[in-house]
C-alpha cells in the first residue's frame, strides 16, 4: 500500500514535469508566441498585420508575462477547469481534439499489443520447443530482422506488397477491420519479435529446471509440461519486456498513423509541431505520456502480483 | 523510484575485469556472429569515409531529365525524384546516420557516465535528485520527447544530436549508477578509501574502469536506436534540413512515388535495417561475453 501511494505520487510529480518541460521547450521558440497566433488567425494576411495587432493579442494572451507566470496560469486553469489551451489553427479546446483522436489511437495501441503478446509468446515457445532445430534458425533471423527494420519502413513495405501490388486492403481510411490490418502489423512487428526473443530465452532457462523434468520423467505430455509448468514462471520476463515495448509503441503511433492518414493523436501531434499549434503539442505530449504511465503502472501491480517474492518499498 | 524496470537494470551488475583485453579479443573471435558484424560495420564505415570518393556521381546533382529512373548500369540503383542518383546518396548517407549516431552516444555516454557515478558515488541527496530526474526522463516514450524537442529547436544536424542526447543519457545514467553501487561495496575500493585516496582518484582509477565495459554494451545497442531514431525523424521531416542526405527522408521522398519507382522505398530501408541489425549482434555478442548469465534482450 505504502509502494502504491509513492507510485501514484511518482506519476503526479512526471506528469507535472512532462507538463512544464513541454511548455517551456514549446515556448523558447524564436519569433514569439503572438506573431503565431497571428499567422494562423490572418491566413495569408501576415505581411499586412500592424504593431498594434501584435500588442493586442499579445495582451488578450497575457503574452508579454513571464513564461513562469503563463505556466502557473495554464497549470492553474488545468487542475481547477480542465481547460489545457485552445488550438491556433482549429480554434477548438485541445481536450475537445483529444477526445475525437483518442479512440482511434487507442484502438491501434491496444490491437498492436494483443498481435504483440500472441504471436510473440506462442512464437516464442514453438522457438524454445524446437531449440537449434531449422524452424528456431529460421524464426531467429527473422526476429532479429524484426526488431531492426524501421516501423515506418516495414509500413511502406506492407503498402508496397499488400495495397498496391496484391490489391487486397485499402491504403487508408479508418473504420473497418482491413482498415486496421497493415497498421496494426507494421506497428506489431517490432514487438513481436522483441516478445518472443524473451519468451524464447525465458523459456529455455525454465525448461532447463529441475521440477520440468521431474514432470517429463512422470511421464506427462509437452504441451501439459509447457502450459502448466513451465509458462507461468516464464512468464515473468515476458511482462516486463511488454511494459518496455508500451513506450516503443506509443513512439510508433506517431510515424504509422502518419503514414496510413489514420486519425489518432499521433497524427495530430506530428501536424501541430509543423503547424506550431503549441496548445495542441503539449496536450498530445501529455496524453501519450499519461498512457504511457499507466500501462507501466499496471504492469508493475501485475508483476508484484504474480511474483509475491518482490516487494517494494 | 522502484519499479520492475529499474530493478531490471540494477541487477545488472556483472563484475568484469576478467573478460577484459585479450580475453575479450579472443572470444570475439570465437563467434562468427560477430566477426561478421565487425567486418560489416568496418564496411559501412569505410564506405562512409570515403563516400565521395566512391560514389559515382555528386549526391546532390539534380538532372531532372533523368528523374525517377529504375536501376541500370549508368544509376546502378536508381535516381529519384529530382534525378538524383540512389546509390551515391545512401552511401552520403552512411554518413549522416554514422557521424550524428556518433555524436549522440558518446555525448549520452560521457552525460550519463558523469551524473552516474555522482548519484551512485555520493549518495543520499544528490543520488535522490539525480535518480528523480533520470526517472522522469525515462518516462518518456523517447521519440515523442525527441519530437517534441525538434519541434521547439527546428530542424539541423546539431539540433538533432543535441535532441536525441537529451532523450538518451537517462539510460546511461541509471545503469551507471547501478554499476557504481556494485563496485563501491568491493574490498579495492574500501581498501582505497582506507588508504586515503580522493573522491576523484577513486573514481577515475577504480570505479570508471570497472564499470565502462557494461556502459559500452549498452552504447552498442543504443547505437542502432539511435540510427533508427535520426530516420524516424527525419522521415517525419522534422530532423534534418531538406538538403542533407539522410536515409530517413529518402524514404520519404520515395514514398511519393511507391506507385511508379517502388525501388525508391526499398534500397533506403535495406541500407538502415543492416546498420542495426550490425549494432544488434554486437551488443548482443558483447554482452553474452561479459554476462553469460543474463536474461536476454530485456533492456531493448
Amino acid at each position: 500500500m505504502k509502494y502504491f501511494i509513492k507510485r501514484v505520487g511518482f506519476m503526479a510529480l512526471t506528469i507535472f514535469a512532462v507538463c512544464a518541460l513541454t511548455f517551456f521547450l514549446m515556448n523558447v521558440i524564436p519569433g514569439g508566441t503572438a506573431k503565431l497566433v497571428l499567422k494562423h488567425t490572418f491566413v495569408g494576411l501576415e505581411e499586412s498585420v500592424t504593431d498594434e495587432q501584435l500588442n493586442q493579442i499579445s495582451d488578450k494572451y497575457d503574452l508579454d508575462d513571464p513564461l513562469y507566470l503563463q505556466f502557473f496560469r495554464w497549470i492553474k486553469e488545468a487542475v481547477l477547469r480542465g481547460d489545457i489551451g485552445t488550438s491556433y489553427v482549429f480554434k477548438k479546446p485541445v481536450l475537445y481534439l483529444l477526445a475525437l483522436r483518442l479512440p482511434a489511437t487507442i484502438q491501434l495501441a491496444m490491437v498492436s499489443m494483443l498481435i504483440a503478446m500472441l504471436a510473440g509468446v506462442s512464437l516464442g515457445i514453438y522457438s524454445a520447443i524446437r531449440e537449434n532445430k531449422i524452424s528456431d534458425h529460421i524464426l531467429r533471423i527473422v526476429t532479429l530482422f524484426g526488431v531492426s527494420m524501421p516501423g515506418f519502413w516495414v509500413a511502406l513495405l506492407l503498402i508496397l506488397i499488400f495495397s498496391l501490388r496484391l490489391k487486397l486492403v485499402p491504403v487508408t481510411g479508418y473504420g473497418s477491420l482491413e482498415n486496421l490490418l497493415l497498421p496494426a502489423a507494421a506497428l506489431s512487428l517490432h514487438s513481436v519479435a522483441a516478445v518472443m526473443r524473451v519468451t524464447r530465452t525465458s523459456m529455455l532457462e525454465t525448461l532447463g529446471q529441475e521440477y520440468i523434468r521431474f514432470a517429463k520423467a512422470k511421464g506427462l505430455p509437452l504441451w501439459k509440461i509447457v502450459s502448466r509448468h513451465a509458462l507461468k514462471n516464464a512468464m515473468l520476463p515476458v511482462i516486463t519486456v511488454i511494459g518496455f515495448q508500451m513506450g516503443g509503441l506509443l513512439g510508433g503511433t506517431v510515424v504509422i498513423e502518419k503514414i496510413f492518414a489514420w486519425p489518432g493523436i499521433g497524427s495530430l501531434l506530428v501536424d501541430s509541431i509543423s503547424a506550431r499549434d503549441l496548445p495542441v503539442v503539449q496536450g498530445c505530449v501529455l496524453a501519450i505520456v499519461m498512457m504511457f504511465l499507466f500501462v507501466h503502472f499496471l504492469v508493475d501491480m501485475l508483476y508484484t502480483h504474480l511474483d509475491p517474492r518482490i516487494r517494494y518499498g | 523510484m522502484d519499479n520492475v524496470f529499474t530493478n531490471k537494470l540494477r541487477k545488472k551488475n556483472f563484475s568484469l575485469p576478467e573478460a577484459y583485453g585479450s580475453q575479450f579479443v579472443k572470444r570475439v573471435f570465437q563467434r562468427k556472429d560477430m566477426l561478421f558484424a565487425l567486418a560489416a560495420l568496418l564496411l559501412f564505415a569505410g564506405l562512409s569515409v570515403f563516400a565521395p570518393l566512391l560514389s559515382p556521381y555528386d549526391p546532390n546533382a539534380i538532372d531532372l531529365k533523368n528523374k525517377n529512373l529504375t536501376p541500370s548500369e549508368e544509376h546502378i540503383l536508381g535516381t529519384d525524384y529530382l534525378g538524383r542518383d540512389l546509390l551515391s546518396r545512401i552511401l552520403i548517407g552512411a554518413r549522416t546516420s554514422l557521424s550524428i549516431a556518433s555524436g549522440v552516444v558518446l555525448i549520452s555516454l560521457f552525460l550519463g557516465t558523469a551524473t552516474g557515478c555522482a548519484a551512485g558515488y555520493y549518495g543520499g541527496f544528490v543520488d535522490e535528485s539525480i535518480s528523480r530526474v533520470t526517472d522522469i526522463f525515462l518516462s518518456f516514450p523517447s521519440v515523442i520527447f525527441a519530437l517534441t524537442i525538434m519541434g521547439a529547436l527546428g530542424a539541423g544536424v546539431f539540433n538533432l544530436m543535441l535532441a536525441l542526447s537529451i532523450v538518451h543519457w537517462a539510460k546511461y545514467a541509471r545503469m551507471m549508477r547501478g554499476q557504481v553501487l556494485s563496485i563501491k561495496k568491493q574490498e579495492f575500493v574500501l581498501s582505497a578509501i582506507t588508504g586515503g585516496a580522493g573522491d576523484f582518484y577513486i573514481i577515475r582509477k577504480h570505479i570508471v574502469p570497472n564499470a565502462i565495459a557494461t556502459l559500452f554494451v549498452l552504447a552498442t545497442i543504443d547505437f542502432g536506436h539511435v540510427i533508427l531514431s535520426i530516420a524516424t525523424l527525419s522521415f517525419l521531416g522534422i530532423g534534418l534540413p531538406a538538403d542533407v542526405p539522410e536515409w530517413g527522408a529518402m524514404l520519404s521522398a520515395g514514398k511519393e512515388f511507391m506507385r511508379t519507382a517502388p525501388y525508391q522505398t526499398i534500397f533506403p530501408g535495406l541500407a538502415i535495417t543492416f546498420i542495426v541489425i550490425i549494432f544488434s549482434i554486437l551488443g548482443d555478442g558483447m554482452r553474452d561475453i561479459l554476462d553469460p548469465n543474463h536474461e536476454g534482450g530485456e533492456i531493448d
